[in-house]
């Protein structure tokens, strides 16, 4: 009696489902269009079976690395690779207008950053009339969420531009063409989506192009079987498997024994993985693919009594203070925190009627042993979670609003 | 017992009104509307996922029991589920039920370990929690699948305002309800969850009740994971992970007045704690509120909410059968019989009597 | 012998897997011998296992702590934002910190006894709430790391001994926090706090208040999590994720170490030798090169069978003594133990609130 309840239950549950999915009305949601996009993870590469790699990908961020950006010079947020222009008059239009912004989150101190950033943009652009306001959904990390909030904005936002920050590619393609659908101007910046619905979608040059940077600059500074530890965040980020792939593969070819770790970001984890490799063996590089955490790693160096590794981190404040204190070889890589500005100036351009980039490439230049005096001055007073590159020096507030951190 | 029932749930729905009232004030406040059908498919929305894997959740901790591997029951499930399907919708019946075995599957290892090798169901769910992040993380790379159109329909579309998903786990909840109170597997389960001991001792079989709640909570967990891929499109190895669904849904449970301790509870109660937090949720997005500060605010109103019936829920005594005795009038008869069982145990023995008074 | 003897019993059991993995771990990697080394892997755990000792405390009367991971995040930033560069500023911090700590731990014990709210419940909005919080406060990244001085306590040591060669002071303040979590258990205060997590109303009747004593023990816990953010922020510098989930690594640990989940029960000796068996899985699974994608099944593993053992194994060899079947629980001769023999489902707490009211009588 006891199973065939259970057997019932599910039973019940799942005639429940079908009958369900075949009575519906209002489908807000249309079939796919025939054209398929690429299904998430890209065609495995040959040398490793890396499931992220891209040759194709590869290759173009390869090459878009020496490409010169067109644009102001003095404004590398507006500045673009190997654009090619799509016509925006039949938005053009009058009037401040209202945007809504659908971000993924503001859960680590590189969003933190922009997002003060974004912030401090509106309000100039408030200024000169062309954004009335932003309304803000925070998913807190979750598809799910994110995928309600571009609906909610669908539904009651009011809005004239989406713009969407996506938590992942996949997740949330049906979602941003549904607000494709509504005839309204939708710009996709960070992370992109599976479509190209989108007006355009403004990201820096790319993961493949960061391992491509950090992985040379080791290769150059080491020998073939020197140790590389490899800091990883988390896995299934595809901007951060990008940079593992290409660097992973870089380091195979070139003989140096690279073994890489998750961190979680957590310094407590990074240290304790450090002091194990160092007693392990020798370790003459440290290459990280994001920059939380990279003062712990020295640390572990220090505290061993050990010599200084080569390292990579990210253009965090509190990696380029230890860099320059310790005096080690270093390189920071950037996943340029300006380009947390474009996306309300690609707005404004938008009304404007102005040609913009379909997809816009920001300039990603790491920040190398030169120019690191120059940013330290300038990001003087910075807290140590603040990013060198964000962009904002002629914005309103600057300094205070970023020394003190208020998200707002 | 019906009485019990209905106060703690009377709360609780007392609780939701309240914050439907403030919320409906908050959100006019910023020039929304907060019965208007967007705003209103946003709050069902945000309580289909969270429903589904409270409901289950419910049932395991009033075996008193606790079950935090769910997320991980999710993000298997939506990774299976989407796989299978690989974007045909003919697949769409064979995935269902594939993942819903597999999910199965894990809640009889959920089940047995708890019952039968004895480990608390925190330790328990925690360690096969650990495992299953184990195979995700060893099995999938990112998101995988393709969920066809057909089956992403359950989760985007809706009748009005009320979306699909919340029709089916209200469904759910209906069946769930008759279950526990209906049925024998669910007055077991209610009797282990309450006291083990005297649960044994009264004849019932403890292990059956206890393994039935976690194989339906690995259930639930496993449907709330399909729609998700519904609603993502792809399955995804860390969604279970971005909603913190094993805190939250004990949370909902206890706020929906389900005692940690096992033995008295209510589905409907979970289902009112999730619809608060929802409510809670979409009030606080609307008003663009500080996402640091949601987490502040979701803190205190759980522990709030929970302390208003805390102290009466457990001062009251669940009445042992109806507030009219038993059905056959047991208490009344033995109530007309007492004196002459006094008189008569007194005839047979003075020690005896003085004792049985004592007593 | 009779060393031995409680090495394999359920209660040595967690002692027999750390030499188990102590072993192993030597073997894979003889340098770790070195006492150097071996310093160096107690002061990676000392962290873990104060928080333990402050996690025993809370589960041996009954109860749960979720809320230690947020409170070691919120010391740590706490400490970081505070301090800055300014070495005066390291003592009175501290101070501040350990005041905030039992404030914490008043506030959740409060809730939990005077409110009546299940410690669960409470510690978990406490969890939201302070992390919350302290983002909201700081926006999300702290200054930066606080003066040298604050953190030489996790980070420095004792240099050039004899035998050692480094003695981190953090395995000294681990030691005094061991002697004095020993030391409060000997005590009538640890005694009653077992009483009440093993029969709440007994204790009750006896006169204990258990309100005061239940909340003295989220106090412990509280700002034994302090004292382990004061190390964390030593040994790993101030960031956001410092300390995240550490409540569930000090429960797992205390567990481990043969506590039972429910209160009553337990050794706080075995709950920080589960503190170190844990950072020895982590070990072993570091240097044994197991993939990193496998290590979390491995521990779920380890961790299931652990508990398994020591519970299968005790319920044996208390069914081999003439078992006493009264539902109600008895203190045995010794270290008070459960008539578990009989229990077919685990039961999560005798807590204060009493599950013996819902018991019909």
């Amino acid at each position: 009696m006891r199973r065939s309840m259970t057997i019932a239950t599910a039973a019940v549950a799942l005639i429940g489902v079908f009958a369900l999915a075949g009575c519906t009305t209002d489908p807000t949601v249309t079939p796919p269009a025939p054209s398929d996009s690429d299904p998430g993870p890209s065609q495995p590469g040959e040398a490793p079976a890396n499931e992220w790699f891209d040759q194709a990908l590869f290759d173009t961020q390869d090459a878009q690395r020496d490409v010169a950006p067109e644009g102001p010079a003095d404004q590398p947020y507006l500045q673009y690779i190997n654009a090619e222009m799509v016509d925006t008059a039949e938005y053009a239009s009058d009037g401040a207008k209202k945007a809504c912004f659908a971000n993924a989150s503001i859960s680590n101190p590189w969003r933190q950053t922009g997002w003060i950033t974004m912030n401090q943009q509106l309000k100039v652009l408030q200024e000169s009339g062309a954004i009335s306001e932003m309304e803000t959904r925070d998913a807190q990390d979750s598809d799910d969420t994110q995928i309600a909030d571009i609906d909610y904005f669908i539904e009651e936002g009011g809005c004239d531009v989406f713009i969407i920050s996506p938590n992942s590619t996949a997740a949330m393609t049906p979602a941003v063409e549904r607000a494709c659908e509504t005839g309204k101007p939708v710009i996709v910046f960070d992370r992109g989506v599976n479509t190209d619905c989108p007006v355009t979608f403004i990201h820096p040059i790319g993961g493949f192009a960061w391992g491509i940077d950090t992985a040379e600059f080791l290769i150059e500074r080491l020998s073939p079987g020197d140790k590389v530890v490899g800091l990883r965040i988390l896995p299934g980020v595809d901007v951060l498997e990008q940079r593992w792939a290409a660097a992973e593969k870089l380091f195979a070819e070139a003989g140096i024994d690279a073994v890489d770790y998750f961190t979680g970001a957590d310094p407590a984890e990074i240290k304790s993985i450090i002091s194990d490799e160092l007693a392990k063996g020798e370790v003459k590089g440290i290459w990280m693919d994001a920059g939380d955490g990279a003062v712990a790693a020295i640390e572990a160096f220090e505290d061993a009594g050990l010599d200084y590794p080569v390292m990579t981190g990210e253009d965090e404040m509190s990696f380029l203070r230890k860099w320059k204190d310790t005096g080690l070889t270093g390189l920071a890589p950037v996943y340029s925190n300006f380009q947390w500005r474009t996306p309300l100036l690609a707005a404004q351009k938008i009304f404007a009627g102005e040609e913009i980039p379909k997809e816009w490439v920001l300039p990603q230049s790491p920040i190398t042993a030169e120019e690191l005096d120059a940013y330290l001055t300038a990001n003087e007073g910075m807290p140590d979670g603040h990013y060198a590159k964000f962009g904002g020096e002629n914005l309103p507030g600057f300094p205070e609003v970023w020394q003190q951190r208020q998200i707002p | 017992m019906k009485r019990m029932r209905v106060d703690s749930t009377v709360i609780v729905l007392g609780i939701l009104l309240l914050t439907i009232v403030v919320g409906a004030i908050l959100v006019a406040t910023v020039g929304r509307s907060f019965f208007s059908p967007g705003n209103i498919r946003d709050i069902l929305t945000g309580m289909s996922v969270l429903g589904l894997v409270a409901i289950g959740q419910t049932l395991v901790v009033l075996g008193a029991s606790l079950d935090l591997s769910v997320t991980y029951v999710m993000s298997l499930a939506s990774l299976i589920g989407a796989t299978t399907m690989a974007g045909n919708p003919a697949n769409i019946p064979w995935a269902v039920t594939l993942t819903l075995l597999v999910c199965a599957a894990i809640g009889l290892a959920n089940g047995l370990i708890v019952t039968v090798l004895k480990v608390n169901g925190f330790i328990a769910t925690l360690g096969v929690g650990l495992i299953l992040q184990g195979v995700l993380n060893t099995s999938f790379q990112g998101s995988a699948g393709a969920v066809p159109w057909e089956f992403q329909l359950i989760g985007a579309t809706g009748v009005g305002p009320v979306p699909v998903s919340t029709i089916i786990m209200l469904a759910l909840a209906v069946v769930v309800w008759f279950l526990l109170s209906r049925t024998r597997t669910g007055a077991h389960l209610f009797a282990v969850g309450g006291d083990p001991e005297v649960a044994r001792l009264s004849g019932v079989r403890t292990r059956p009740p206890l393994i039935a709640a976690h194989v339906m909570c690995s259930l639930f967990a496993g449907l709330a994971g399909l729609l998700l891929a519904s609603r993502l499109g792809v399955g995804s190895p860390t969604v279970g992970q971005q909603g913190g669904y094993a805190l939250l849904s004990i949370a909902a449970v206890v706020l929906g007045g389900t005692l940690l301790l096992g033995g008295r509870g209510s589905i409907w109660g979970t289902i009112g704690g999730v619809a608060i937090f929802a409510v809670l949720d979409n009030v606080m997005s609307v008003m663009q509120v500080n996402p640091f500060l949601k987490d502040v605010v979701r803190g205190i109103v759980i522990v709030a909410a929970v302390a208003v019936y805390s102290r009466r829920a457990v001062v009251r005594r669940r009445s042992r059968f109806g507030p009219g005795g038993t059905r056959t009038g047991g208490d009344d008869a033995a109530r007309a019989a007492a004196p002459a069982m006094a008189a008569a145990s007194a005839a047979l023995d003075p020690a005896v009597a003085s004792e049985g008074g004592a007593r | 012998m009779n060393a031995l003897r409680t090495l394999v019993s359920p209660r040595g059991a967690v002692f027999l897997l750390l030499i188990v993995l102590l072993v192993t771990v030597t073997i894979l990697n003889p340098t770790f011998a070195e006492p150097g080394q071996f310093m160096r892997y107690i002061q990676r755990v000392a962290p873990v296992a104060i928080i333990a000792i402050g996690q025993y405390f809370v589960i041996i009367a009954g109860e749960f702590d979720l809320s230690q991971g947020s409170l070691i995040t919120a010391q740590v930033i706490i400490a970081g934002n505070l301090v800055g560069q300014d070495d005066s500023r390291t003592v009175p911090v501290l101070l501040l910190m350990l005041v905030f700590g039992a404030l914490v731990g008043l506030v959740n014990g409060l809730l939990t006894t005077l409110l009546q709210v299940p410690s669960f419940i409470v510690t978990l909005g406490m969890m939201l709430a302070l992390l919350g919080g302290v983002m909201w406060w700081t926006g999300g990244a702290a200054t930066g790391n606080p003066a040298d001085s604050f953190r030489q306590i996790g980070r420095g040591g004792i240099r050039d001994l004899p035998l050692i060669d480094f003695l981190p002071w953090s395995v000294l303040i681990l030691a005094g926090w061991l002697a004095l979590g020993i030391w409060l258990t000997k005590r009538p205060y640890g005694k009653v706090l077992i009483a009440l997590g093993d029969n709440a109303r007994a204790t009750r009747y006896a006169g204990a208040r258990s309100w005061w004593i239940t909340t003295r023990a989220f106090i412990i816990s509280s700002v034994s999590a302090t004292v382990s953010g004061v190390l964390l922020v030593g040994y790993a510098g101030v960031h956001p994720s410092v300390g995240r989930g550490y409540e569930f690594i000090a429960i797992t640990a205390v567990v481990l170490g043969g506590v039972v989940l429910g209160g009553g029960r337990g050794w706080i000796v075995a709950a920080v030798a589960g503190a170190f068996v844990l950072e020895a899985l982590f070990l072993v699974l570091n240097i044994s090169g197991v993939p990193s994608s496998l290590r979390d099944a491995v521990q779920g593993v380890i961790i299931i069978a652990a508990v398994a053992y020591s519970g299968v194994v005790f319920r044996a060899r208390r069914r081999t003594t003439p078992a006493t079947a009264s539902p109600d629980q008895g203190k045995g001769p010794d270290a008070p133990e459960r008539t578990g023999a009989h229990t077919s489902a685990p039961r999560p707490a005798l807590t204060p609130e009493g599950v013996a009211e819902t018991r019909g009588d």
